[in-house]
C-alpha cells in the first residue's frame, strides 16, 4: 500500500528531450495527479517547442485522468489495506489482477494521449513536415526532428510495479502458508500483510 | 646596344643587393619560426577548447567607458560588458525607465563616469564571489555589482569629495569599502578663490559600510588636509582594522601640479584605524553635517531602481580623535599602496622614486607606541621614516605604480616608465626577475593578488599604450591586457588581448566561486513590477490622460498585444514588456520606430519599460531585436498613431480581430 501511495510523491513517468541548444535536456514528469518538470518552466518550454509544429498545448486541466486517477489509486490503497487485514490469498491475487488491468489501461491511455498530441496537429502550424509524427515514444528512445526523446517510467512507476509484484508475492506466500496451515492449524495470523507494508 | 650594356651594368649592382635582401628575409623567417615554437607552447597554455570553460573570471575596469568587462582566463575571451556608470543602449541601461534612477546623483542624471578599480568582496580575506565593487571617479560614486546576475545592484554617491580615485578597496570581511578624494575641494563646498586652496580646501576619506545583504551606507567620513588621496588598500590579518591611503600634492598646490606637486621628497601614506573610528562613532565623537548625495538601489523583485536623496553624514576630525590617523612618510608621490598577504608589509609605490619603499606594520605600531613622531600636520602625527620602513627594493625600475602578490612570498611591481614588471622577494627585497610590457603598464592583477590568499598561477598586465602591437584602427588604438604565467621561477608571456575602454585595475577569481551561483532566469511568480503582466490574459492597454500604459508580454515568438490602435500624437506611450519565458538564455528585445532612447533587452521573468513619444500620425512597427527562435523574424507588431483629436478608440489584440 505504501508503495502505491508513493505515487503521490514521485512521478510515474519521465520524458526527456535532448538537443544541442538544451544542454541540460528538457525533462517533463508525469505524476498521478499533475504534470511538471525538473524546473518550474518546463511545461511552458515544452509547449513553446511544440507550438512550432502545431501540437496542442499540454495543459494539466485538459487531462481529466489527472483528476480521477488519484481517487482510483486511493481506493486501491484502501483495498490493499483491507486485503492485508482480511488476509486471504484470493484477495491478494484479485488486487494484483485489478492493478495489472489498471496499469495496462493507464499505459494505453497514456499512449492515446501521446498519439493525440503527436498527430492532432493544427492546420496553421508554422512548420509542417509531411508525414511526420511528433508522438513521443511510449517506452524507449526516438528521434523527433532535432530532438532525441526518451520516455521511461520514473520512481512512482517503479513503486507501482513493486506494489503489483508484492501483491502477487503475498498471494504466493499466503497460498503456501495456507497449505502449511492445513497441516498446523494453530499457526499465527497475518505476517504477510505486515511484511507487505514493511517491505515497501 | 648602349642601353643593353647599361642594363647589364645595372644587373651587376642589383643582383648582390637582392641577394643580401634575400638573406635578411631568410633570417627573419628563421626568427619567426623560433618564435613560432615558443608561441606554440604558450598557445597550448591559453587554449581553452570549444565548449570548455576558463579557469578564472577576470573583471576589468572600463576606465573612461564607465563599465566593467568580464573576461575568461587564460583564454582572454570577452564574456560580458556590465553597464555600471554609463549608458548602454545595447542593454537599455540608463535608457529604460527602470534603470534611469541608478544614474541619478545630487547633480541630476549623470550618464557617464570613469570607472577605475574593481574590487571583489572578501570573507576572511579571501575573495568570495558575492559582489564586485567599483568606483566612479568623475562624479564620486561607488557601485556594487551582484555576481549572481552580473548586474549593477547599487550605486552610492560620495559627498564632500572630488575625484573618487582611492576607492573602493575592501576590508577583509567586506565590513567597509572606502572612497578617498583625489582632488581637494572646499569644505563645505562653496564659492571661494581657487588660490585659497591651502586654507579652504580639504580632503575627505569615506568609509562605506556594507551590510550582509550587500546594502551600502556611508558610515563616516574622516576630514583631512587637502592632499590628493591617490590609492588605498586595507590591512589584513595582523593589520586588519587599518586602511592605508597614498597621497601626493602634500604641497597643497592648485596649479601646474606636475611640477608643483612633485617638490616634496616624501609624501605620506595615511594609515586610518577604522576600528578606532567605530569606537569614536559609538562614543558620539562625530559631527553630523548636511550633505546631499544619492543612494540608488536596484531590486531583482520589481526589476526597478529607486533613487533616494540623503541629507547628512557623520564626520570625524582627527584632531579630536587621537589615534585615528597617522602619516607614514613615503618617497615621492606614492601611487599604489599594497599590503602583502601576511598583512605585515605595506608597499608604497613612489612613482617618482628610484627605490621602492616598504613599510612594516609591526614597526609602525612600535613607532606609534614610542611616539616616534617627526612632526604633526593638521593635528595628525607624522611617524619617523626610519622607524616605520621595513625594507627597500633598490633601483628595481623606473616609475613604480602597483604591486600584487603570489602565494609564495613574491611580489610583482609594475613600472610605468620602464614599461616592465619586476618580481621581487618580500622580506629579502632582492629582485628575482623582470619582464617587459607592451607598453606602459599601469595596474597588474593576480587572481586574489591583493587578498590574504592569492590564487596565483597567472598575472595580467594592464597596458595604457599599444602602438604597433595590433592591426592599426586609425588614431585611436585599443588598450590591452597581457597574460603571464607566474607558476615558475621565470615570468612567461602567454597572450595579448585588447580590452574595453581603459582598464585600470582588475580582479580575478577562480570560476568555481561564481559559476554555480549564476542566475539562469527570474522566476515569473516572484515578479513584483507594478506594471507586470503575468500572462497573456493580463496584456492590456490603459490610458491615463496623455500617458498610455501598454502591458505587453513576450513569449516565443509573439508580443501580446501586437496590434494597438488609439494612440494619439502627443501621447507618451510606456511599453511595459514582461518576458514570460522561463528558460535559460531566452531574452527578448523590443524596439519601436522613432524611439528617442534605445531598445529593451528583457530577461526571462523580467519587466522593463520603454517610453515612446510618437511625433507624427502613422502606423509604426515594433519588433523583437534579440534572435529568439525560428520564428523570431515574425515577432513583430504595429502601433497606429492618430491625430490628437481623431475619434479612434483605444483597441488592442493578438491573433484575432483587435478589440476594445
Amino acid at each position: 500500500m505504501i508503495s502505491l501511495l508513493t505515487l503521490f510523491v514521485f512521478p510515474i513517468w519521465r520524458i526527456t528531450l535532448i538537443a544541442p541548444q538544451y544542454p541540460d535536456g528538457v525533462t517533463m514528469f508525469i505524476w498521478i495527479n499533475k504534470l511538471g518538470g525538473d524546473s518550474p518552466g518546463v511545461l511552458q518550454n515544452v509547449n513553446i517547442l511544440n507550438h512550432y509544429v502545431g501540437m496542442k498545448f499540454i495543459v494539466a486541466d485538459s487531462i481529466p485522468e489527472l483528476k480521477y486517477f488519484p481517487t482510483i489509486i486511493l481506493i486501491m490503497g484502501g483495498l490493499a489495506l483491507l486485503a492485508s487485514l482480511i488476509n486471504r490469498s484470493w484477495m491478494y491475487f484479485g488486487w494484483g489482477v485489478i492493478m495489472v488491468a489498471l496499469a495496462v489501461a493507464g499505459i494505453y491511455d497514456f499512449y492515446l494521449w501521446e498519439y493525440d498530441y503527436g498527430h492532432n496537429l493544427s492546420p496553421e502550424a508554422p512548420i509542417k513536415i509531411p508525414g511526420a509524427s511528433f508522438q513521443p515514444p511510449l517506452f524507449g528512445t526516438k528521434h523527433i526532428l532535432n530532438f532525441i526523446a526518451k520516455s521511461y517510467p520514473h520512481l512512482g512507476g517503479y513503486f507501482a510495479g513493486l506494489a503489483i509484484f508484492l501483491a502477487f508475492a503475498a498471494w504466493w506466500i499466503k497460498t503456501k502458508m495456507d497449505k502449511n496451515e492445513n497441516i498446523d492449524r494453530n499457526s499465527i495470523g497475518n505476517p504477510v500483510g505486515n511484511s507487505l507494508q514493511t517491505q515497501a | 646596344m648602349k642601353i643593353h650594356s647599361g642594363f647589364r651594368q645595372l644587373l651587376y649592382w642589383v643582383l648582390p643587393i637582392l641577394g643580401i635582401f634575400a638573406m635578411i628575409s631568410c633570417n627573419s623567417e628563421k626568427n619567426d619560426s623560433t618564435a613560432g615554437v615558443l608561441a606554440g607552447d604558450a598557445a597550448s597554455q591559453v587554449y581553452v577548447a570549444p565548449g570548455k570553460y576558463d579557469e578564472f573570471y577576470a573583471f576589468m575596469s572600463g576606465g573612461f567607458s564607465g563599465q566593467v568587462s568580464v573576461y575568461g582566463l587564460p583564454s582572454g575571451r570577452l564574456l560580458k560588458v556590465i553597464p555600471v556608470f554609463s549608458l548602454d543602449a545595447e542593454k537599455g541601461y540608463g535608457f529604460n525607465e527602470e534603470t534611469k534612477p541608478m544614474l541619478n546623483t545630487s547633480h541630476g542624471f549623470v550618464p557617464w563616469d570613469d570607472a577605475h578599480h574593481p574590487e571583489l568582496s572578501q570573507t576572511n580575506g579571501s575573495t568570495d564571489g558575492r559582489w564586485l565593487f567599483i568606483n566612479g571617479n568623475n562624479t564620486p560614486r561607488v557601485a556594487r555589482i551582484d555576481l549572481t546576475t552580473f548586474e549593477t545592484a547599487e550605486i552610492i554617491e560620495i559627498p564632500n569629495s572630488g575625484g573618487n580615485h582611492s576607492s573602493p578597496f575592501t576590508t577583509e570581511n567586506t565590513e567597509y569599502v572606502v572612497a578617498g578624494t583625489r582632488f581637494g575641494v572646499p569644505y563645505p563646498q562653496r564659492d571661494v578663490e581657487i588660490n585659497s586652496y591651502a586654507e579652504n580646501f580639504k580632503g575627505m576619506l569615506t568609509f562605506i559600510k556594507v551590510a550582509d545583504d550587500g546594502g551600502m551606507e556611508i558610515a563616516f567620513q574622516v576630514l583631512l588636509p587637502a592632499f590628493d588621496y591617490d590609492l588605498a588598500h586595507s590591512g589584513k590579518g595582523k593589520s586588519n582594522g587599518w586602511t592605508f591611503f597614498t597621497t601626493y600634492n602634500t604641497e597643497q598646490k592648485n596649479t601646474l601640479l606636475e611640477v608643483a606637486a612633485s617638490q616634496n621628497d616624501k609624501d605620506f601614506i595615511a594609515a586610518v584605524n577604522w576600528k578606532k573610528a567605530e569606537e569614536y562613532i559609538q562614543q558620539g565623537k562625530f559631527k553630523e553635517i548636511p550633505a546631499r548625495y544619492a543612494h540608488n538601489l536596484y531590486s531583482d523583485k520589481n526589476h526597478s531602481g529607486t533613487s533616494t536623496m540623503m541629507d547628512k553624514v557623520k564626520v570625524l576630525l582627527p584632531s579630536e580623535c587621537p589615534g585615528l590617523v597617522y602619516f607614514l612618510p613615503t618617497p615621492k608621490s606614492p601611487h599604489g599602496v599594497d599590503v602583502d598577504p601576511t598583512g605585515e608589509y605595506i608597499v608604497g609605490n613612489g612613482k617618482l622614486s628610484a627605490d621602492l619603499t616598504v613599510h612594516s606594520f609591526t614597526r609602525m605600531l612600535k613607532a606609534i607606541e614610542n611616539q616616534a613622531f617627526e612632526s604633526e600636520v593638521a593635528g595628525i602625527p607624522v611617524l619617523k621614516f626610519e622607524e616605520v620602513v621595513g625594507g627597500v627594493v633598490k633601483e628595481p625600475g623606473l616609475g613604480p605604480l602597483h604591486t600584487e602578490f603570489d602565494a609564495n612570498g613574491n611580489a610583482y611591481t609594475t613600472f610605468f616608465i620602464s614599461s616592465e614588471i619586476v618580481k621581487w622577494k618580500v622580506g629579502t627585497w632582492e629582485v628575482l626577475d623582470r619582464t617587459p610590457c607592451y607598453y606602459s603598464v599601469g595596474h597588474l592583477m593576480i587572481p586574489g593578488g591583493d587578498s590574504k590568499n592569492p590564487q596565483g598561477k597567472y598575472m595580467v598586465a594592464l597596458n595604457k599604450i599599444t602602438k604597433d602591437r595590433y592591426l592599426p584602427t586609425g588614431p585611436e588604438l585599443c588598450h590591452a591586457a597581457q597574460l603571464y604565467d607566474i607558476s615558475g621561477d621565470k615570468i612567461k608571456l602567454l597572450l595579448d588581448f585588447p580590452t574595453v575602454g581603459e582598464p585600470h585595475y582588475a580582479q580575478g577569481i577562480s570560476a568555481d566561486r561564481i559559476q554555480s551561483k549564476s542566475k539562469k532566469f527570474f522566476p515569473i511568480e516572484e515578479n513584483e513590477h507594478p506594471y507586470r503582466a503575468m500572462g497573456e490574459k493580463d496584456a492590456k492597454v490603459v490610458r491615463e490622460g496623455n500617458t498610455v500604459h501598454v502591458y505587453m508580454t513576450t513569449i516565443r515568438s509573439h508580443f501580446a498585444p501586437d496590434n494597438i490602435e488609439g494612440v494619439k500624437v502627443g501621447d507618451k506611450v510606456l511599453f511595459h514588456i514582461t518576458n514570460l519565458e522561463q528558460d535559460w538564455d531566452v531574452p527578448h528585445g523590443f524596439a519601436v520606430l522613432g524611439a528617442n532612447n534605445a531598445e529593451l533587452l528583457v530577461m526571462p521573468g523580467q519587466t522593463e519599460t520603454l517610453a515612446w513619444e510618437p511625433k507624427t500620425e502613422g502606423v509604426f512597427p515594433f519588433y523583437c531585436t534579440d534572435f529568439c527562435s525560428a520564428l523570431h523574424q515574425e515577432m513583430q507588431g504595429y502601433v497606429r498613431v492618430s491625430a490628437r483629436d481623431a475619434a479612434v478608440a483605444l483597441k488592442w489584440g493578438l491573433g484575432e480581430e483587435i478589440t476594445q
